[in-house]
This record gives structure tokens, C-alpha cells and sequence, in this order.
């Protein structure tokens, strides 16, 4: 048996007395005549945080989640139950009821046997106690003091530590039994400054699928301090941003935001599938400039959006969605690439065991050009640089996208002058992405914050980006 | 003794045992939730079920005390062995956090005494094929009522019944059912090379109060092509109209602003406003926790203190912040009964309906969509993607997309007309 189904067992099916035999008997409820597909999903979590404000540890907190869903699969249709309760008759009920959706019945049966991969993207493990209660706060007190000791005009400092470990099993009845261990963790620091009564915010943060010591290493948490500080004190001398439409040139790195929502979402199968995406039944057509590569890819070492295996048991792999500016491909979960009559790519998803599995993002990103980033800034002679963003969102039907600079200034005549307060960018996916123009050397994935939420469910993800030039957005700035 | 009675009843026993253990473990002081939501979600699309979703929440949570200092834990398992784990998890906490001379539980004189049935919980006994029968009807309804109605992405009814119980070591105990029903609906419009999509939906404490499946589904096609040939308009200085179910979102930043949280922090726009206009005369923003079947009324709020009316702006002024206990101690103040925010908000009518608004504008943009975060609650700088409709003498002259709106709140709001 392969360790991560060995620790799944161990820490999951053992204390709740279920066994193989159990698991094939539930399966056995979930074939029948018109049923595609249909899987258990367990999961136990321990999420762990603490706050850090005004110089004292003001909170810690505890999260357990534990529990499985059920779902049977049938053409377009799920029927979907979960229980909390990892109890015998209640999850056989839970079954019944999600079988319920094709009306048919009558049991099969079910034996596990496929053998799953044993690819590592990150160590089996459980970040929380990587670093004692004492080490965490002494971290949180390091930080904050780093934070006020850049300026004496940061006035609040609010650092945040996240630490969970997800545990999933994943049974169904094609026969595969596929497990994962999964290890986040996060630190995000958020300071205001304040100069002669006009107060500004910035924030930084980071993390990764790998314990507590990566904040300690390459003094990483010290960097998001002073990042924090430094954009705190940078808006303290922000002026209106402009309003219109104009160039806009994209820093490497978090920007890559304008990907998720340009052609992202409006790229997540199950959009495709009904066709209420402006993407749909494109594929082959030029959707970008020819200057533009976007892959989604799961397959990268301890990144917060990387995954082993998707929620469905899939394996993660490197998806080219656009090359070159035309449409390769979408991204899959079981269910709409059957629909779609295609290959899943890893990409199936689900926030919890209480959640249905949706088409979602790994870590998606542009490969680098040939620009170096100075040529792009130097090319542009009114308009935006922005570097740092809030969050953005989308409506896939109409392709309209909107993303919130946290950190930009203005181009004059090339060259970086004024730092400008914060604006809503706006655009067109397709049109805004066959508007990139120049795309740079410097390819950076963000640092480990993204949070991506459809249908009311989050998910942990990844975006990134060389620096590139937009030939036109419209920015949404008073001045 | 009925089964929601029967089940609340068991759901307080395991208040009192979270109370009790945490007491056990050497806590001075605790509180603890308890809550379990079950229902059905069902889902249909292009004329036949799409997702049909079982579901069960529950989750219990206990924050405890040593002296001044805190520790909170919560699980989504409602067992005896998840109690004695969740709370040893909380009070280890405790040991590392720092002493907090505002932390604590509200005071114990502010404790409800009575806990008034606020007529909240109506289960709906619906069978799943009656809740199909209705998806179906409203998704019919929008695809059929124009041809330019292309594309669905469906309907869906859920129909949730739930339970939460509250206590804390001063002795205070309470709890209450309630139920949520809804159906909604998006379809997509075509026209040209474009697509638009929208959506309406219907809300309530009832299901024999949801608006009529039929009505729901009309009203998203009708959205859905009002959006069609839309188009963006030039940079310009312009009144704005918000409709009144994005103006909830000026509401809420509003809101946001004058929450504890935020001032202590010295976080908010409004800071220090207290008892100042920030509104011309005529606003009143006022909330009414405790009515009956309100959609977000509660007897008491998260720390156990009664609930009541009040009003947070009067003649344009500004009365009352939004605080719990600890951000009025953080302030020096009181709480105002808002632990766990505003319930049943209201901005009093002006007298005008909507085409009475359009007419007095004349001439600006009617905003019927707002995207994305761009709001800044430390400098009200204000930044959102819209849509909506051009305006002129006082007509709906054409739709608008892919424009943003921005301004700042300070000066939005003392703008207000």
C-alpha cells in the first residue's frame, strides 16, 4: 500500500472503524444502470492560525473538519450527499441519497485495485507543530517589530501565521483509490502608516505547501514586513490615479491576477461544456497576441496551487491553454471531459468534502518573452505601472474582468514617476489579452496568497507573469 | 415535546458540556455555539435536473478565557470526543496569547433575560420532485420569453433548516430555529457576437412567500436583454445612480466603516464622526434585528446580549457606531448590542421611485452592477467595474458595461441626493 494511503487510513478510516471492505460496499451502492461515475471523498483538516496586533498575540485559533461526500455522476447530472458522521450506516444513506439522482438502482459491485502514482510535489506532513507554540509567537513578534522599525510613520501592524494539513481519500468506483497529504501554510502582514493625519494601508504575505521553516529561510517573513511597510509608505504619497483608457504596464509576479480573470475562469471546462463561456467553442482560434503562452500548471514543487492529485484522484499535469495567442485547450474534471468527449487534466477541485467538484485553477501563468522589463516601461509614454493588486473578478459570459492595483505609479514619457492611489482596472478578456503588446524576461510566480472562489466555494491557487504591456485598459482613477 | 425542540434541546446539552469542560481545564471564563443546518439544494438546466445536493452542516465552537488571555477552537464534529479535544485545543492557546486588557466576554448585566420567538423558523416540507417542478417552471419561463434568451445557466431552489445555540459562563443560555429558502435563476441573451448574462432571484423565511417561480425566471430574461448592445461611454465627470440592489453594497462599506473593528484601528474613513453630518438630512440608516421573519433578525447577538432597534444615522448624522465589547472597550465606550454586525439594515425611503430618480437625474449613469473590491475603508477611495444604463432627460437612453466608477466615499456620501 503506498504511504500517502497508508497515512490516509491511519489518520481517517482506522479511528472510525471503516475498512476496505466497507469502502467496497459503499461503492457497491454507486453503480447501477446510468451512472457514469461515482466517488467517496474523505477528508480530515486541522487548520491552525494566530493574530499578532498592536504588539501583543492577541488570538489563536483552532479549525478541525472531517467528514466525506458522496456523488454519483450521470451525463450532466450529480446527485451529491455528505456527513460529517464517518459512521457506517449514516455514509451507506448518504449513498442512497445521492444515487437517487438517476433514479435507477440496484447495486454492482466494486473492487479497488488501480495503483496510484507516488509523484512528490511536497513532503507528506503536518506543518502545524514544524515550529513550537514559543517559535511561533517569537516569529510573529520578529515580524512585527521588522514592520515598525522601517519607518516611525507605521503606526499598526497586524501579522497573521495560517497552518493546515488536509488529509483526502479518494475511492471511486472505476476502481481507483487515490489519497493525498497536504501541507499550506501562510503569513500575511498588513500595517497602516500615517503622516500629518492622512493614513494609507499596505500589505504583503506569503507562504507554501511545506512547513513553518520556509518563512525562516531566506528570511522570508522579514521581507514581507518590509514589503508591507514599503507600500504603506509609498500610498502616503500617492496622488489621484488617472482615469481611461491607457497603456498599462503589468509588474511581474501577484499581476498575473489579470490571467485568472482575463482567460482563466472563461477557460474552466464546465463553462466550455454549456457554452455561456466567451471562450467557448474557440479552440484554434486566436484568442491572444501571438506574443502570449498560458499554462496551468499543478506539477510545481510545494507551490500553494500545486496538487499531486486533483479531488477526483486525477494527477496534476502542465495544461497549455493558450499558445501563442491561440486556444489549446480547457481545464477539466472528470465529469464535462466525458461531457466534452476529452481527457480530464487534474484540474477537478472542491473546497471541502461538503462541497460539489468544479473545474478550478492550479497555479496559471504566462511564460516569459524577450523584453527586458526596463525596454517595456521605457516603451510607454503616458500611462500606468501597477505592481501590486487587491483581487479581481470576472463574468465569464460577457468576458468583462476587473483587477484593483494596491501598489502602481505612473508612466511619463518613460519613466516611473508618481506613486498613484488605488484604481479599478477593467477590461475584456479577449480583447485585452490580443492587446499585449510587449511581455518581459522576468517571469515570477506570486508569493503564496491567491484564493480563488466560484459558486461560493475557495480554493488555494497560484497566478504569475513576466512583466507585459496591455496596449490599452481602462483605468478607473479620478484624476 | 416536538423534534426541533427535541433537537435544540440537544444541541444546548452540548453547549453546557463544551461550558463545563472548558471550566474543567482551568478556563476563568468561556463561551461556546453550537450549530447544525440540513437542507436541499437542487439544481436544473436546459429542462432537466442538473445537481441534486444532500446537505448537513454542523459545527461547534468554544473560546476560553484564562484571565485576560484567549484561545478559540472549533470542529465540525458535533462528538464527545470532539468537545474534549476542542476545548483542550482552545486552552492551549491560552497559554501562549498575551494578556489583552479588552478581551473578555460582554458584560453579565447586558446578558438577555428574554428570548423573543421571532416567528423565524418555517421548514418547508417540500418533496424533491415538487422543488424540481418549480426550478423547471422558472428556468421555462426566462428561456421562453424571447427568442434572444440563447443559453441557461439554470435554475436552482434550496431550501435549508437550521439550528444555533449560544451560551457563555455568566450563565446566559439561548438558542433558535430558522429556515432560508430561495430560487434563482441566470440565463444568457445574444445578440450579434456578444453574450450577457444575468440572474434574479427570490428570498425568504417562507417558501409560500418566494415570489412565483414564473415571475423569478420572466424577470432574469428580462435583466439578461435589458444588457444587450451594450457599450462603453467616454471618461466624463457624472451624477450616478446606484439601483437599490447594488446601492446595498454603499451600505455595506458604509457599515464597514463605522464597525469597532475598524475604528480602534484607525482603519476608517469615518473615524472620530461621531455626533457629525456625514449625510445630507434626509438619510436615515436604521436597523431592526428583531423583526418577525426578518432575514437576518436574532434575539441576541454573538456575545449573548439583547438585540434591539436603532439607529445609526438620523437627520444625515451620525449616532451610533456599530461595536461589540471588545472594540467599544478598545474605544472606551459601550457595546451597541452589534456583536456579529447589523441585522435588518434599512435606508428609509426618499419619497421618489425609481423613474421619479431617473427624472430628477436627468442626465447621468444608472448603475445596475458593480465589480470587484475597489473600495478602500481606510481612505474611502472608492474605484469599481459597472454597468448599467445611460441616461438623459430622465430616459433610459442605452446600456453601458466595461466602464469603472470612482470617487471617494466622504465626498459620495455628503453628495447624496
Amino acid at each position: 500500500m503506498s504511504e500517502l494511503i497508508q497515512i490516509a487510513n491511519e489518520i481517517i478510516l482506522s479511528p472510525a472503524g471503516l475498512g476496505e471492505t466497507d469502502l467496497d460496499r459503499m461503492l457497491g451502492e454507486l453503480v447501477g444502470q446510468g451512472i457514469d461515475a461515482a466517488d467517496i471523498y474523505f477528508q480530515s483538516s486541522r487548520l491552525e492560525s494566530w493574530v499578532l496586533e498592536d504588539g501583543i498575540v492577541k488570538e489563536g485559533s483552532h479549525n478541525i473538519e472531517q467528514g466525506a461526500g458522496i456523488r454519483v455522476i450521470s451525463g450532466e447530472k450529480t446527485g451529491f450527499a455528505y456527513s460529517d458522521e464517518l459512521h457506517f450506516p449514516t455514509l451507506l444513506e448518504s449513498a442512497r441519497a445521492a444515487r437517487a439522482i438517476t433514479r435507477g438502482g440496484g447495486s454492482g459491485a466494486v473492487r479497488i485495485q488501480g495503483l496510484p502514482q507516488e509523484r512528490r510535489l511536497y513532503a507528506p506532513i503536518n506543518p502545524i507543530p514544524s515550529l513550537s507554540e514559543a517559535e511561533k509567537v517569537e516569529l510573529l513578534r520578529r515580524v512585527d517589530a521588522k514592520a515598525r522599525r522601517q519607518d516611525p510613520r507605521i503606526k499598526q501592524v497586524i501579522v497573521s501565521l495560517v497552518g493546515a494539513h488536509d488529509v483526502i481519500l479518494v475511492a471511486a468506483t472505476d476502481g481507483t483509490l487515490n489519497a493525498d497529504v497536504r501541507p499550506l501554510i501562510r503569513l500575511n502582514v498588513q500595517v497602516i502608516a500615517e503622516h500629518d493625519g492622512r493614513r494609507e494601508q499596505g500589505s504583503s504575505g506569503g507562504g507554501a505547501r511545506a512547513d513553518l521553516h520556509y518563512l525562516l529561510q531566506e528570511e522570508r517573513a522579514l521581507g514581507f514586513a518590509r514589503e508591507a511597510a514599503r507600500q504603506a509608505l509609498v500610498n502616503l504619497e500617492a496622488v489621484a490615479a488617472p482615469a481611461g483608457a491607457m497603456p498599462v504596464v503589468l509588474g511581474p509576479g501577484w499581476p498575473g491576477v489579470l490571467l485568472h480573470e482575463a482567460v482563466g475562469h472563461g477557460l474552466e471546462g464546465d463553462f466550455n461544456r454549456k457554452g455561456t463561456s466567451a471562450f467557448s467553442g474557440r479552440i484554434g482560434e486566436q484568442v491572444a497576441a501571438s506574443c502570449c503562452t498560458v499554462v496551468d500548471d499543478g506539477t510545481l514543487p510545494g507551490r500553494r496551487g500545486s496538487l499531486t492529485i486533483d479531488d477526483e484522484g486525477t494527477p496534476s499535469q502542465r495544461t497549455v491553454l493558450i499558445e501563442n495567442g491561440i486556444l489549446r485547450g480547457y481545464m477539466q474534471d472528470k465529469q464535462n471531459a466525458r461531457l466534452m468527449k476529452t481527457e480530464p487534466t487534474g484540474n477537478g477541485r472542491r473546497e471541502s468534502y461538503a462541497h460539489l467538484t468544479l473545474p478550478r485553477m492550479t497555479n496559471t501563468y504566462m511564460l516569459p518573452g524577450e523584453y527586458p522589463p526596463e525596454e517595456i516601461i521605457a516603451s510607454v509614454e503616458r500611462g500606468l505601472y501597477a505592481v501590486n493588486f487587491g483581487g479581481g473578478q470576472v463574468d465569464i459570459t460577457s468576458g468583462r474582468f476587473v483587477f484593483s492595483t494596491s501598489k502602481a505609479y505612473l508612466i511619463e514619457e518613460g519613466r516611473v514617476t508618481a506613486p498613484v492611489k488605488g484604481a479599478t482596472l477593467i477590461g475584456n478578456g479577449p480583447e485585452a489579452m490580443t492587446r499585449i503588446s510587449m511581455v518581459g524576461n522576468d517571469l515570477q510566480l506570486d508569493s503564496g496568497v491567491g484564493v480563488c472562489g466560484k459558486e461560493g466555494q475557495s480554493v488555494p491557487v497560484g497566478v504569475g507573469q513576466p512583466t507585459l504591456k496591455v496596449d490599452e485598459l481602462t483605468v478607473g482613477g479620478t484624476g | 415535546m416536538s423534534d426541533i425542540e427535541q433537537r435544540q434541546g440537544a444541541l444546548q446539552q452540548l453547549v453546557e458540556e463544551l461550558l463545563r469542560e472548558a471550566k474543567r481545564q482551568g478556563a476563568s471564563a468561556a463561551e461556546a455555539a453550537v450549530s447544525s443546518d440540513a437542507g436541499l439544494s437542487l439544481g436544473v438546466r436546459l429542462g432537466g435536473v442538473e445537481t441534486i445536493e444532500h446537505t448537513r452542516d454542523n459545527g461547534l465552537g468554544v473560546t476560553v478565557y484564562f484571565g485576560q488571555r484567549k484561545g478559540s477552537a472549533s470542529s465540525s464534529d458535533l462528538s464527545p470526543e470532539a468537545v474534549a479535544e476542542t476545548v483542550r485545543a482552545a486552552c492551549n492557546f491560552a497559554r501562549y496569547t498575551s494578556e489583552d486588557p479588552c478581551a473578555g466576554l460582554a458584560e453579565a448585566g447586558l446578558m438577555a433575560t428574554e428570548i423573543p420567538d421571532l416567528d423565524l423558523y418555517h421548514p418547508w416540507g417540500l418533496s424533491v420532485d415538487r422543488a424540481i417542478e418549480m426550478a423547471l417552471a422558472c428556468e421555462e419561463a426566462a428561456r421562453q420569453s424571447d427568442p434572444r434568451i440563447v443559453n441557461s445557466d439554470g435554475a436552482s431552489l434550496s431550501s435549508h433548516d437550521g439550528l444555533q445555540v449560544y451560551g457563555n459562563s455568566h450563565g446566559f443560555i439561548g438558542g433558535y430555529a430558522a429556515s432560508r429558502h430561495s430560487l434563482s435563476c441566470a440565463v444568457v441573451g445574444q445578440q450579434g457576437d456578444s453574450m450577457q448574462r444575468d440572474y434574479w432571484y427570490t428570498l425568504s423565511r417562507l417558501g409560500e412567500m418566494l415570489e412565483a417561480p414564473e415571475q423569478v425566471g420572466r424577470q432574469a430574461a428580462r435583466r439578461t436583454l435589458a444588457r444587450l448592445g451594450a457599450r462603453q461611454i467616454p471618461t466624463q465627470q457624472a451624477p450616478v445612480l446606484f439601483q437599490a440592489d447594488v446601492a446595498v453594497g454603499l451600505l455595506r462599506s458604509f457599515i464597514g466603516a463605522i464597525q469597532g473593528s475598524a475604528l480602534y484601528r484607525k482603519a476608517s474613513f469615518l473615524l472620530d464622526r461621531l455626533d457629525t453630518r456625514v449625510f445630507p438630512e434626509f438619510v436615515h440608516i436604521h436597523e431592526q434585528p428583531l423583526l418577525p421573519r426578518g432575514l437576518a433578525s436574532a434575539p441576541f447577538d454573538s456575545e449573548g446580549v439583547a438585540t434591539r432597534a436603532q439607529d445609526f444615522v438620523s437627520d444625515g448624522v451620525l449616532r451610533s457606531y456599530v461595536l461589540d465589547s471588545y472594540s467599544a472597550r478598545k474605544l472606551g465606550m459601550r457595546t451597541t448590542h452589534n456583536g456579529g454586525g447589523v441585522r435588518n439594515l434599512r435606508a428609509d425611503s426618499g419619497g421618489l421611485d425609481r423613474q421619479g430618480l431617473l427624472k430628477r437625474m436627468g442626465r447621468g449613469l444608472l448603475v445596475t452592477e458593480l465589480m470587484g473590491q475597489g473600495v478602500n475603508g481606510v481612505t474611502g477611495d472608492y474605484s469599481r467595474g459597472a454597468a448599467g444604463f445611460w441616461v438623459e432627460g430622465g430616459e433610459i437612453q442605452f446600456p453601458v458595461e466595461e466602464v469603472t466608477i470612482a470617487g471617494n466615499l466622504k465626498e459620495m456620501s455628503m453628495d447624496l441626493q
